[in-house]
């Protein structure tokens, strides 16, 4: 049997600036198989976070993914506040949900932006990136970064919203609703758009539900879930939202799905900042007794999940996390194959990839044969740089 | 002395030096025009020409391994010949529209075949698979929007008397009015205009190089000079094929003090119609495009060759 051609999409490709790996086996322009390949990036973030205090975990985590720097830390606090049963002040509740929903707006309009560019559409990737400023500034007012936030800690949170910033955050809130609102409709009611969207990578309900998709992929496929609603944290109960899904699960309904989000979330921050009540924003542990905690967050992608085991000193003993990402990659085998490899790509990324959340360490298991030491492959390195050296030596 | 002057059209002006400054030029236009649509602040003028010599003085010409030397470097220089032939030839027609010969539009639409399938032939000799998927890609491309150009072709030259003659059509032009004017004309062009976006390999038809899904495709391989080349031929194609388009339409280049803000002032309507197209829309699949070419645009370019043949 003659072996089919392969078209390698990574580790290093114009698609996601991120290396990551996937062997689209091909029939043609048809993608008949799919693998992927994590492991390029792996920090040991787990192992790190074992040998750090608590409260220096948490700026380990917020450095797993730049996009989810509000949802992994949320993820940890909570999951060290539920082992040693903390108590959080309800103005520090109200400020964390105002974040995590800031984010979920900037990271769906970086998505759309990124959707576009893969798409060959850079003015609406231009646009995108564009429109999204307002909230990074929103950002910036609340927590003091644009990026990586650092506004989350055991008990509360860092920083406080003052009085005279609310009027300022409603108002670029407004400004960047009715920019969104352009670009809505630049994206929803684009005919090509809906030729090259609609029908593509379809994910159905059961396959979702199968391969246990998380977030917008699987609400896109009609599968009902969110963190927020099931396992209420922050304010989610006490503020009115919508769970928006869809049912056709291709990559058109995905985008759908982000879209109609945001203007949820801009929704949930108008009540939060309405109803914000007086009062401390950090309730100051002192001890982290022994325990297992667990903590989840809805972070734009899906669930994140934290699990921290404490033995009574000051760092924890087991920190386990899943982010959405490593979840959603599985459901390739049920979008990608079938496809075109025009396809293929916007595809790939319709899940969102975060790949920096999803890196694992990959152990070659060759029958317990050790394959490499450190200096061996030292000494391969040096081989081939020897090599190199030697070809174009001949050449000129 | 005759071939010292054919030399000189060829190489200097209206040829290589003139179209490749102006191609250089214009390719600043597009890059600018869209930085600004997209909110960028974009390059200054001289920055195609920079990119050029860079490439064309510092960088490295790099031959893939087993990729036949002469084919892999060659074909990017008869890219470039045939597109200045287009050039010359599209350009002396316009400035003497008594010189030129019977069939030299045929002779414009063959030459301006040649530079995708060099580039077709180039992308499978570097044996690259992201390359052979690009060129597969360019030719399915070529199957689709050939057939509606040349019926959208036929218009200019039934309503001119049927002299395929780029000079009869400016002759025709200028004694009864521009062409776009007229019902048939009109249809015609805007299908050719569509045609020409796939030929210039522009956004929504820019399949074959999908930067996002197969890396710039048949451009891959390609390095230093010869890639200069290539980047060279796009230019001078990007300029000579609105000025096509301007010839066929809108009654040629005229020299006259009002004639010259016409001609400007047609071309830049071209040249933005493409760069807004561009840039509103998304890239396509490749048998979508196929199916649009053959369904909607070869049906526009047969109702504008009936309404031409009834005298619209």
């Amino acid at each position: 049997m003659k072996a089919k051609p392969v078209i390698p999409i990574g580790p290093y490709h114009p698609l996601q600036e991120e290396p990551e790996f996937w062997k689209l086996v091909v029939d043609g322009e048809t993608v008949v198989d799919v693998d992927v390949r994590i492991g390029y990036n792996h920090r040991g973030i787990e192992k790190i976070s074992e040998s750090k205090s608590f409260d220096q975990s948490i700026f380990i985590v917020e450095r797993i993914c730049g996009i989810c720097s509000s949802s992994h830390p949320i993820a940890c606090v909570q999951a060290i506040e539920d082992l040693a049963g903390i108590e959080v002040p309800e103005r520090a509740l109200y400020i964390r949900t105002i974040t995590q929903e800031l984010e979920r707006i900037h990271s769906h309009m970086l998505w759309l932006g990124l959707a576009g560019h893969f798409l060959g559409y850079n003015t609406v990737f231009m646009w995108g990136w564009k429109y999204r400023e307002p909230i990074c500034d929103i950002m910036e007012m609340v927590t003091g970064n644009r990026q990586n936030y650092a506004m989350h800690k055991v008990g509360g949170v860092r920083r406080d919203i003052e009085k005279e910033h609310v009027s300022y955050i409603l108002t670029r809130l407004d400004e960047f609703l009715k920019q969104l609102d352009i670009l809505k409709g630049a994206v929803l009611d684009d005919p090509v758009l809906h030729t090259r969207l609609e029908g593509i990578g379809i994910l159905t309900k059961e396959a979702a539900i199968e391969y246990s998709a998380l977030g917008p992929t699987a609400r896109a496929s009609g599968y009902d879930i969110d963190v927020r609603r099931d396992h209420p944290y922050g304010v989610y109960d006490k503020v009115k939202w919508n769970v928006i899904t869809q049912e056709k699960g291709d990559v058109f309904a995905k985008a759908v799905v982000r879209i109609l989000e945001m203007y949820e979330s801009a929704r949930i921050i108008r009540q939060c900042l309405d109803r914000l009540p007086d009062g401390p924003i950090d309730s100051k542990p002192k001890e982290i007794p022994p325990g297992e905690g667990i903590g989840v967050a809805e972070a734009p992608r899906g669930e994140v999940f934290h699990y921290v085991k404490s033995d009574g000193t000051n760092s924890p003993v087991r920190h386990k996390i899943r982010a959405p990402t490593y979840m959603n990659f599985p459901t390739f085998r049920e979008t990608v194959i079938g496809e075109t490899v025009s396809d293929a790509t916007i595809i790939l990324a319709a899940i969102d990839p975060c790949y920096c959340c999803t890196e694992r360490m990959i152990v070659v298991d060759d029958s317990n044969k050790e394959l490499f030491r450190a200096q061996e492959l030292v000494r391969l390195s040096q081989e081939k740089t020897a090599r190199i050296r030697e070809r174009f030596r001949m050449k000129q | 002395m005759k071939i010292a002057e054919q030399l000189f059209l060829f190489l200097v002006f209206p040829g290589l030096l003139f179209s490749a400054t102006m191609g250089l030029f214009v390719g600043w236009i597009d890059r600018k025009l869209t930085a600004r649509l997209q909110w960028r602040a974009g390059p200054p003028w001289y920055q195609n020409f920079v990119d050029f010599i860079k490439l064309a003085l510092y960088k490295e010409t790099l031959v893939p391994h087993g990729a036949p030397k002469i084919i892999f470097l060659g074909m990017p220089i008869v890219g470039l010949a045939a597109a200045t032939l287009v050039s010359t030839l599209v350009l002396v027609s316009n400035v003497k529209p008594h010189s030129g010969f019977i069939g030299d539009l045929i002779v414009v639409v063959y030459l301006l075949l040649i530079p995708p399938l060099s580039l077709i032939i180039g992308a499978f000799s570097s044996g690259n698979s992201f390359a052979s998927l690009g060129a597969s890609r360019e030719m399915k491309l070529m199957l689709s929007y050939e057939l509606p150009f040349i019926l959208a072709l036929a218009v200019p030259i039934m309503k001119s008397g049927s002299a395929i003659r780029l000079g009869e059509i400016i002759l025709y032009q200028q004694s009864n009015g521009t062409l776009i004017a007229s019902f048939s004309g009109a249809i015609s062009f805007f299908a050719m205009l569509l045609c020409v976006q796939a030929k210039l390999g522009f956004i929504p038809f820019d399949i074959p190089e999908a930067e996002t899904e197969i890396i710039a495709g048949p451009y891959i391989e390609y390095s230093g000079k010869a890639l200069a080349i290539l980047k060279l031929t796009k230019s001078i194609l990007m300029f000579v094929v609105p000025i096509l388009l301007v010839t066929l339409y809108f009654g040629g280049l005229a020299f006259s003090a009002a004639g010259i803000v016409k001609t400007i002032l047609s071309y830049l309507f071209i040249l933005i119609l493409m760069i807004v197209i561009k840039n509103t829309n998304p890239r396509v699949r490749i048998d979508q495009a196929l199916r649009f070419f053959w369904t909607v645009i070869t049906l526009l370019a047969v109702i504008s060759v009936i309404f031409a043949y009834l005298g619209y």
